[in-house]
């Protein structure tokens, strides 16, 4: 049951994105759908997406939260220039998380690089669902 | 009656029918209240004679390399010819896949197959902004006929079947490779192997386009029409369930989409006038191969069946070759866990296993490494060994279709293929499959059974060994293959270099031809081959490509 007090706290507004050139969008559509399901407003970019598009996206649609999947290897290259614009358009405070076929090593240098969070295969939707409502402050 | 008169065991009591059997035992508890297969469907307790009655073995079976194909497209299947092992490779520079190339060959390996990076796949030349950090990751870089015939050197081409994994790119590649075989002599109908080129799937599940829909297939069809005229031991096309399958489509969602996609570029041949026997019989296919043995097993036996049946009597083939549908498989790189590495193998095994059941012509078994990285040297080894082992040691290769007959197996073909043909009669429906695809019809059912599938994994309804059952505490470190990001900007200097010292006007005369060949609408092979063989590049013809046919973009639908 929902309190009233509850009542007035915005969904989650979220941004699904894929990053690269890759067509691997399995990943990407279940968590959209199963944060939709959760009740937060998702907002899915659509494949192919260069840095500067998922970026403007995400301020355009005024997210608290990007979540981007890549399976093209290129994440390294990718995610730390995400996370460079949003620095350069004053958005750092959009808390960004990612998933895909991303080597341990490489997941350590991300988070260095402010990358809050990066999922693994083998994650189940529910983790995500936890970990988004537990890390991306709620909007009054 | 035994010898003595008296009456041998007497407790013994048979059913005498399969209602009786079923009220008799209707009580006895089972470990689940319902065994789906990975399709979700429901699987019986057992099948009898009684399920299966009725049933014409010439019509439904045949024996092997007789029509409908179910028992095999030929009559020794693998006592005559073990199946080719692919394994697929590519990666980084072209020298470096000509080495792992090279190294699958002297490992017995006998036939090749590539694959091509992100950018090359998509239209883009290593040195373009949206191939920045792409370049080599996923697959080898391709931007000029000179890494194609790096990729190729010490190669006989005619002595080799090579197969290359490439799409809206695909007319691109293989004039590449029709320049490299001619500035090396050998002419084109000494040529054999495959090259992807299906670009209905790619808007259904992989995902990898320039164009939209109608000249997309259009230029796939150009492979097939010129292939069928200079290129005959070349298969032009292959086309494919495997991407289908793993963006999360059921086995029957995979079959059905894989075959109203034949059926679509069949219609589109024959609206070009071309003879239906002429181009048939290079028509190939390539399924994935899951974990659910009889299912998938079912799947391929109902394909063969399916097809032959289409191309008889919808398309009116005469040939019998037209009428087989050869295929090649993929074990399923979507089952396997990053948890517990190790435990791959045994998945890979028994889907290969699954594969050599279904009679396969080619097969790609994956590495146990691959949801963390490509794969290393070591990992493919154990790959391609364990078709090896299957071929070698098991003698499963020793009888055709061994599993024919089984009333579980034939009734599971027969379910396939008729839920198969209700897809298909539904896509017939919405005008062919090319219109399916325009309304995202395929792509909303693949999403459904995707998510579907996800919820029962993470309800532990599915069990996936290692990762939602039998956890371990501790992770399992095997080693990775690292691709160094320094390799991006040799293959950008390279692809300048060559962009600098080639002939400008010349390229631009080329390009000129090809822009007018796209217009009106002809055959673009043979314009290509003389633009690529001058240094036009794969970046620019898709340029063209982008010019005259316009730009496809994801509708972005969840």
């Amino acid at each position: 049951m929902t309190d009233k007090k509850e009542m007035k706290v915005s969904p989650i507004r979220v941004l699904i994105a894929k990053p690269g050139l890759d067509g691997h969008d399995r990943g990407a559509k279940v968590i959209a759908r199963a944060l939709r399901d959760a009740g937060m407003e998702v907002i899915y970019t659509g494949l192919h997406q260069t840095p500067e598009m998922i970026v403007q996206s995400a301020l355009q649609e005024d997210v608290q939260c990007i979540g981007m999947s890549i399976l093209s290897g290129a994440h390294m290259v990718l995610f730390p220039e995400v996370m460079r614009l949003l620095k350069e358009n004053d958005a750092s405070d959009i808390i960004v998380f990612g998933g895909g076929i991303i080597p341990k090593p490489d997941v350590v240098k991300l988070k260095d690089q402010g990358v809050q969070e990066i999922f693994l295969p083998g994650t189940s939707t529910r983790e995500v669902i936890e970990w988004v409502r537990t890390n991306v402050p709620a909007r009054e | 009656m035994a010898k003595d008169g008296k009456k041998q065991g007497t407790d013994l009591h048979q059913s005498s029918s399969f209602s009786e059997w079923e009220r008799k035992f209707s009580s006895q508890e089972e470990r689940k209240e319902r065994f789906l297969s990975l399709s979700f469907r429901e699987q019986p307790r057992v099948v009898t004679p009684e399920q299966v009655n009725g049933y014409s073995y010439s019509d439904r079976l045949g024996y092997p390399g007789e029509f409908p194909f179910t028992r095999g497209v030929h009559a020794t299947m693998h006592r005559g010819r073990l199946w080719t092992m692919r394994q697929f490779a590519g990666f980084g520079s072209p020298e470096d896949t000509n080495r792992r190339f090279k190294y699958l060959l002297e490992h017995g390996q006998t036939g090749l197959s590539t694959a091509f990076d992100m950018p090359t796949l998509m239209g883009y030349d290593a040195d373009h902004s949206k191939s920045r950090g792409e370049v080599g990751r996923e697959g080898v870089s391709l931007s000029t006929i000179e890494d194609m015939d790096l990729l190729f050197s010490g190669i006989a081409l005619d002595h080799v079947t090579v197969s290359m994994t490439i799409n809206c790119t695909a007319t691109v590649a293989m004039a590449m490779y029709f320049a490299v075989a001619r500035r090396r002599g050998i002419p084109f109908d000494r040529l054999g192997g495959t090259i992807q080129n299906d670009m209905l799937k790619e808007f259904i599940a992989q995902k990898e386009w320039i164009c939209p829909p109608e000249p997309s297939v259009k230029l796939s069809c150009d492979i097939v029409e010129y292939c069928a005229e200079s290129a005959p031991r070349f298969n032009p096309i292959s086309i494919s369930g495997y991407h289908i399958r793993e963006a999360g489509a059921t086995a029957v969602q995979e079959l059905a989409f894989t075959l109203a996609d034949g059926v679509a570029y069949v219609e589109h041949c024959l609206e070009r006038g071309m003879d239906i026997d002429s181009f048939a019989p290079r028509l190939s296919f390539f399924f994935d191969v899951h974990n659910d043995f009889f299912e998938e097993i079912a799947k391929f036996r109902a394909a063969r069946r399916i097809w032959a049946y289409l191309m008889r009597d919808r398309f009116g083939a005469m040939t019998e070759r037209s009428m087989k549908l050869r295929t090649h498989a993929q074990t399923a790189g979507v089952s396997l866990t990053a948890q517990q590495p190790v435990n791959n193998v045994a998945r890979v095994a028994l889907q290969a296993l699954a594969a050599v059941l279904g009679g396969v012509q080619s097969l790609h078994t994956n590495s146990m490494d691959e949801t963390l990285s490509l794969p290393t040297e070591e990992a493919v080894k154990v790959a391609l060994r364990t078709q090896q082992i299957i071929a070698e040691e098991t003698g499963v290769t020793n009888v055709v279709d061994p599993l024919g007959g089984s009333y579980y197996m034939e009734q599971l073909t027969d379910q396939i293929e008729a839920e198969a043909l209700e897809y298909i009669a539904k896509i017939d429906g919405l005008g062919g499959m090319l219109k399916a695809v325009e309304v995202g019809f395929p792509q909303k059912e693949i999403s459904e059974a995707s998510y579907r599938f996800q919820l029962m994994v993470d309800d532990r309804d599915y069990a996936m060994v290692g990762v939602n059952k039998y956890q371990d505490e501790q992770e399992q470190e095997i080693p990775l293959l690292h691709i160094d990001y320094e390799l991006e900007r040799k293959q950008i200097e390279t692809v300048k270099a060559f962009k600098a010292k080639r002939n400008a006007k010349e390229v631009n005369e080329h390009l000129d031809q090809l822009r007018k060949a796209c217009s009106s609408g002809s055959n673009v092979m043979p314009v290509l081959i003389d633009a690529v063989d001058s240094g036009v590049t794969l970046g620019e013809v898709s340029d063209v490509y982008r010019e005259v046919f316009g730009i496809y973009t994801d509708p972005g639908t969840i």
